[in-house]
């Protein structure tokens, strides 16, 4: 296993902020050095790896669901798995939300992982919502 | 005070968002009691960088010391050549941030 961790805390729901889009990149990234990664998704995050997520057509350009290949959160975090990757939501942010379908490879914990995670990793970084 | 290395990741418009002033401000403190300071601008961060901008806090931090980076990937999403970039800006990677936060003794705080 990589001897550096990086943990991040993920709070945007799926399709609102560009922060998601930057935690992606960050994570791939950090993989890419060989640096662990946990992600602890908290509030909306929870639902960046629902299973239950589809791709759409778009209407106004007359496209269809394959000619639109609308990338879905849950396909992307799929694409960033990884034995190196630590996928953690929170229980409770899920069970508000009825989002416990998820993509394999995701667990579920809550606040005390989090900061489990933060004292062991080599350091963490916060994405709040605006 | 920690001592240590200091990153701020500023991704708000500075135009849009006048906490930016915070950032620039609690960067060029740091930096003042000889910390090492980066602030990496990413997202609608980067509308800061350029040259011909006529307001924001990217001079003053340069002109302070701190070190600005601006995430790659965000100009080009919205156009910015680096060559347009106001002087003292460094155009970088995410994995160049991912370096910058993985130094010991490093404090990364987002905004």
């Amino acid at each position: 296993m990589p001897d550096r961790t990086l943990t991040l805390a993920l709070m945007d729901a799926p399709y609102e902020a560009a922060a998601s889009t930057t935690a992606f990149r960050i994570i791939a990234a950090a993989l890419a050095k060989d640096i662990a990664v946990n992600v602890f998704a908290y509030e909306g995050a929870v639902c960046l790896t629902q299973k239950d997520q589809a791709p759409h057509a778009n209407p106004v350009k007359g496209t269809t669901v394959e000619q639109e290949e609308h990338p879905t959160t849950k396909d992307l975090v799929a694409g960033l798995m990884d034995p190196r990757l630590t996928w953690v939501n929170c229980g409770l942010c899920v069970d508000e939300r009825g989002a416990g379908n998820w993509i394999d490879g995701v667990k579920r914990g809550g606040p005390p992982d989090f900061f489990k995670m933060a004292v062991e990793s080599t350091t963490t970084l916060v994405i709040p919502t605006r | 005070m920690t001592q240590g290395q200091y990153v701020f990741i500023e991704s708000r418009d500075p135009f849009e968002s006048s906490d930016t002033g915070f950032v620039a401000d609690a960067a060029i403190a740091l930096r003042e009691r000889g910390r090492e300071v980066a602030v990496f601008l990413l997202q609608n961060g980067v509308l800061a960088t350029r040259a011909a901008a006529q307001r924001g806090h990217v001079g003053r931090l340069v002109e302070a010391g701190v070190s600005v980076l601006a995430d790659d990937f965000s100009l080009r999403e919205r156009g910015i050549d680096a060559r347009d970039c106001r002087d003292g800006v460094q155009e970088a990677s995410i994995g160049t941030l991912v370096d910058l936060m993985m130094r010991p003794n490093t404090k990364t705080v987002w905004h």
